[in-house]
């Protein structure tokens, strides 16, 4: 019944209630319909998925460039895959419950075999939501850097020569600016080497200017290791025999684990470093402690 | 070519020993070698298991002081080779397939019953070997990928042993996917048209189509690793001009597929189980089979989503985010319509439902998680982490391992005559589903928030959530006593449960349970519609 019908039918005592009353009884009407419980339900659940979303962080903290964008995707994928998930549940829980068989219930169910525009619909409904979400990480890989040409930073003579097979970047050739600050690494069972080439040093522990571009070159020395750290949402494999690339621009100050991410052997769980971002004063104080100058043999 | 088998020579009954000692023959029976496949299977399911619990107990605490660290990764990776190469791969397709498939078709045996006889007496020798090479020089320690390098430098032995032995049970995977294509392409009744064959059917045909085209890609990438490793050849060894990334590319042909190959068959027995206890016809049967059939097209071009932090150039990258992400369409419409087929039921409340709608709620959960991890960017943080263990266990126990214990309430009747006993297969799924929830949900936070997968130590952060999974594999460990208790006493002093007691429709059901040596007595039966729940056909009294 729809408010037309409601206020012909009722239209006598019509001025002697106030708005309120009728209100309240529109609701109660609609609600021995039962697209209204449906309605309800499903915005139910797209409030709880919404809340849960914005309100509950699964994530470390965001310390580069790309972990915002990160943290953006990861947010629109966890609403909807709630949605999903709440929305399948209470299904499947409520067909439990209302067609279950009552004692002493003979019988059988309604003999439908299927249902073609409801199956039209889960297949359109779902091809459009997987192709928008296609599209929309697509936008967050290239903001990340990702579609960048696999292109190092050319001031290390060695990278001139080799062939880089895969990576993030975020720098492409034109975007060279001086302050990058380029990194060899070198990964072996059980550790991460940080070779500074402007400085002519080797160091255990990365540290690495806040707010800078920081371009990295990895080989490994034995067997496949990976790059990893929690905080900016980065992965890199480092792989023997063809180097990769990995470009980064920390934007918090702190300490964070690199975790090697790849079965590399026993002590593989032990296989961590330390990245440590510091301002810029700090950084080239700790820089210029360590540096060489005499060239190295 | 036309492939007719004599039941009564093929299965020579004087020659076949009777009893329960059939099962350690060389029987050519479909339906005994179904059981032998089901029985060996679940035998190192337990194996698995003890392996699985060793695990959660080296990870309940931060340090690595359970066992020693190279053991951790041998247990690591047996753990895994033999959940999938023993448990899963042989059950959810060699038991069921070889039990259900001749009676689906209307057929007395399989196509080859001395194939398929040899393709099971393959596993129990590799299964053994496979778990003997610990006591060798220690087993395989390289996980269940073995990837070179560190498949061609950890102890030869042990990962020699285990090539061989997957090999073999590659092989024994390969005879019997020609078995079940032939069997259900050319020994189906006269009259029986594909269209009216039960889902299950069209679940192994996909299925086998996928082993025959991938398997043998597997066979040859670990020749080729043996190669390296025994003769010092090159292909993969980066020291000797190899690409280790090539390697990664012919592993996943096989493995993105294997994965298929563990859910497929899953999605066959659902789609029988719901419609009997629902007492409704299986909703969109086509949709059902062109979804197989599209799973199956897509799951061949999707490998690369394993690989997105290895050595793939962006373009790749994209490539197989998209055709990944569109798996998730053909498989969600057949959730849609197993809900569907719920719906409107009279559903009756027993332990197979239960652990069929267990399946229907955690694999959503698995597929959700999937669809995410295909996106390059999202995959990039959490590839190698606790997030993908956590994902990984949502399809594979959370999914198919649900599903075979539904079978196993449903079908116990049909193979024993016997029923089960309902109290504690419902003890049964409750404490599974609680378990194995608490055992992998909080998984992914720990992927997501810095913990990578296959370590034995970790940052002390992250204790409580562990020692919260290791309880919730704890009671997983627990669950499965009622299980097996119910099993034994079933089998032994069970209610007669008739030859039908679910008034079921396939035609598994329309012969006496256990049934005879050659399936019906007289005629196969002509099923047109296995789902004809509420016509007149079925109408109960
Ligand atoms: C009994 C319950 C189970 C428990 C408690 C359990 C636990 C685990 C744990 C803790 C890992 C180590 C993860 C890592 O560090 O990478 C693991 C790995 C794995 N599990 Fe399970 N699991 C169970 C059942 C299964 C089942 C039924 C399968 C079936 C296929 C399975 C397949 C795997 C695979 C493939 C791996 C990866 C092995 C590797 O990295 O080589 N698990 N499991
Ligand atoms: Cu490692
Ligand atoms: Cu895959």
């Amino acid at each position: 019944m729809n408010l037309n019908d409601f206020l012909l039918t009722n239209g006598a005592g019509f001025e002697k209630l106030n708005i309120l009353k009728i209100y309240i009884q529109i609701f109660r009407h609609q609600l021995l319909n039962k697209n209204i419980y449906l309605i309800l339900i499903i915005s139910l659940v797209f409030a709880i998925s919404f809340w849960i979303g914005f309100n509950v962080n699964l994530l470390p903290a965001e310390a580069s460039i790309n972990a915002p964008i990160y943290d953006e995707l990861f947010k629109i994928l966890f609403i909807i895959g709630l949605i999903i998930f709440i929305g399948m549940t209470i299904a499947v829980i409520y067909s439990l419950f209302k067609f279950r068989r009552r004692n002493d219930q003979i019988g059988d169910g309604i003999a439908l075999e299927g249902n073609l525009s409801l199956e039209i619909i889960w297949t359109i409904i779902p091809s459009i939501i997987v192709l928008l979400i296609g599209l929309y990480s697509y936008n967050i890989y290239d903001r990340m850097g990702g579609m960048k040409e696999l292109n190092h930073n050319h001031e290390m003579m060695s990278s001139n020569t080799e062939k880089i097979w895969a990576g993030i970047s975020q720098t492409s050739d034109n975007e060279i600016s001086k302050n990058n600050l380029s990194i060899e690494v070198t990964a072996m069972q059980f550790a991460f080497l940080f070779n500074y080439p402007k400085g002519n040093f080797i160091s255990g522990e990365l540290h690495v200017p806040v707010d800078q571009k920081v371009s990295m070159q990895m080989e490994s020395k034995d067997v496949i290791h990976a790059f990893w750290v929690p905080e900016f949402r980065i992965k890199q494999d480092i792989i023997p025999g063809q180097p990769t690339i990995l470009n980064f621009t920390p934007t918090k100050v702190g300490k964070y684990p690199i975790i090697c991410a790849e079965l590399c052997g026993p002590y593989h769980g032990g296989m961590r470093a330390s990245i440590i971002v510091e301002e810029e004063s700090d950084y080239n104080d700790w820089f210029n402690k360590n540096k060489k100058t005499e060239v190295n043999l | 070519m036309t492939i007719s088998i004599d039941p009564q020579k093929t299965n020579n009954e004087s020659l076949q020993p009777k009893g329960w000692l059939r099962y350690f023959s060389f029987s050519l029976d479909h339906k005994v070698i179904g059981i032998q496949y089901l029985v060996c299977g679940f035998l190192f399911y337990l194996i698995g298991g003890t392996l699985a619990s060793a695990i959660r107990i080296e990870l309940a605490s931060p340090m690595s002081d359970f066992m020693p660290r190279d053991i951790y990764n041998q247990v690591l990776t047996l753990h895994g080779t033999i959940m999938i190469f023993l448990w899963i791969v042989p059950v959810v397709n060699g038991a069921f397939g070889n039990y259900l498939i001749p009676f689906y078709v209307g057929a007395r045996d399989m196509a080859f019953p001395r194939l398929n006889a040899v393709a099971f007496w393959l596993i129990p020798p590799s299964g053994l070997m496979l778990v003997a090479s610990y006591f060798v020089e220690g087993a395989a320690q390289a996980g269940w990928t073995a990837y070179p390098p560190l498949s061609i430098t950890t102890p030869q032995s042990g990962q020699i042993i285990w090539i061989i032995s997957v090999l073999l049970l590659g092989g024994s995977s390969i005879f019997g996917g020609i078995n079940f294509i032939a069997t259900i392409i050319k020994l189906r009744r006269p009259g029986l048209k594909l269209m009216q064959l039960p889902m299950y059917c069209w679940a192994m045909l996909g299925t086998s189509l996928l082993v025959v085209l991938s398997t043998p890609v597997l066979a040859g990438t670990l020749i080729l690793l043996s190669f390296d490793i025994v003769a010092n050849t090159g292909f993969f060894n980066p020291v000797l001009g190899g690409n280790v990334v090539v390697y990664q590319h012919l592993f996943w042909f096989y493995s993105h597929p294997a994965v298929y190959i563990m859910v497929l068959p899953a999605f066959g027995l659902v789609s029988e189980i719901l419609p009997v206890h629902a007492r409704k016809p299986l909703f969109g049967y086509t949709t059902m089979v062109f979804s197989i059939m599209g799973i199956v097209v897509l799951g061949l071009v999707v490998w690369a989503h394993h690989m997105f932090t290895s050595g793939t150039p962006p373009w790749m990258r994209l490539f197989f985010t998209i055709a990944t992400a569109f798996i998730a369409v053909p498989t969600g419409i057949k959730f849609f319509n197993w809900v569907a087929t719920l719906w409107g039921g009279k559903i009756s409340i027993n332990s197979a439902i239960l652990f069929s709608c267990g399946f229907i709620i955690n694999f959503v959960f698995g597929g959700i998680t999937g669809v995410a991890l295909a996106q390059v960017p999202f995959d990039i943080h959490v590839h190698d982490t606790y997030f993908v263990v956590a994902h990984f266990h949502y399809i594979v126990y959370g999914g198919t391992v649900f599903i075979i214990f539904s079978s196993i309430y449903h079908w116990f009747p049909k193979a024993t005559g016997k029923m089960l006993d309902e109290k504690l297969g419902i003890l049964h799924f409750i404490i599974t589903f609680i378990g194995f929830n608490l055992c992998f949900a909080p998984q992914h936070w720990l992927g997501l928030n810095g913990m990578p997968r296959r370590v034995a130590e970790y940052d002390p952060q992250f204790q409580f959530v562990n020692q919260i999974s290791s309880l919730g594999a704890l009671l997983m460990a627990i669950s499965t006593i009622p299980f097996l208790i119910n099993i034994f006493l079933s089998a032994r002093s069970g209610k007669d449960s008739g030859d039908n007691p679910w008034n079921a429709l396939t035609p598994e059901w329309l012969t006496s349970s256990p049934p005879p040596v050659e399936n019906w007595e007289g005629e196969a039966p002509l099923v047109e519609e296995p789902y004809g729940y509420g016509k007149e056909l079925s109408e109960q009294k």
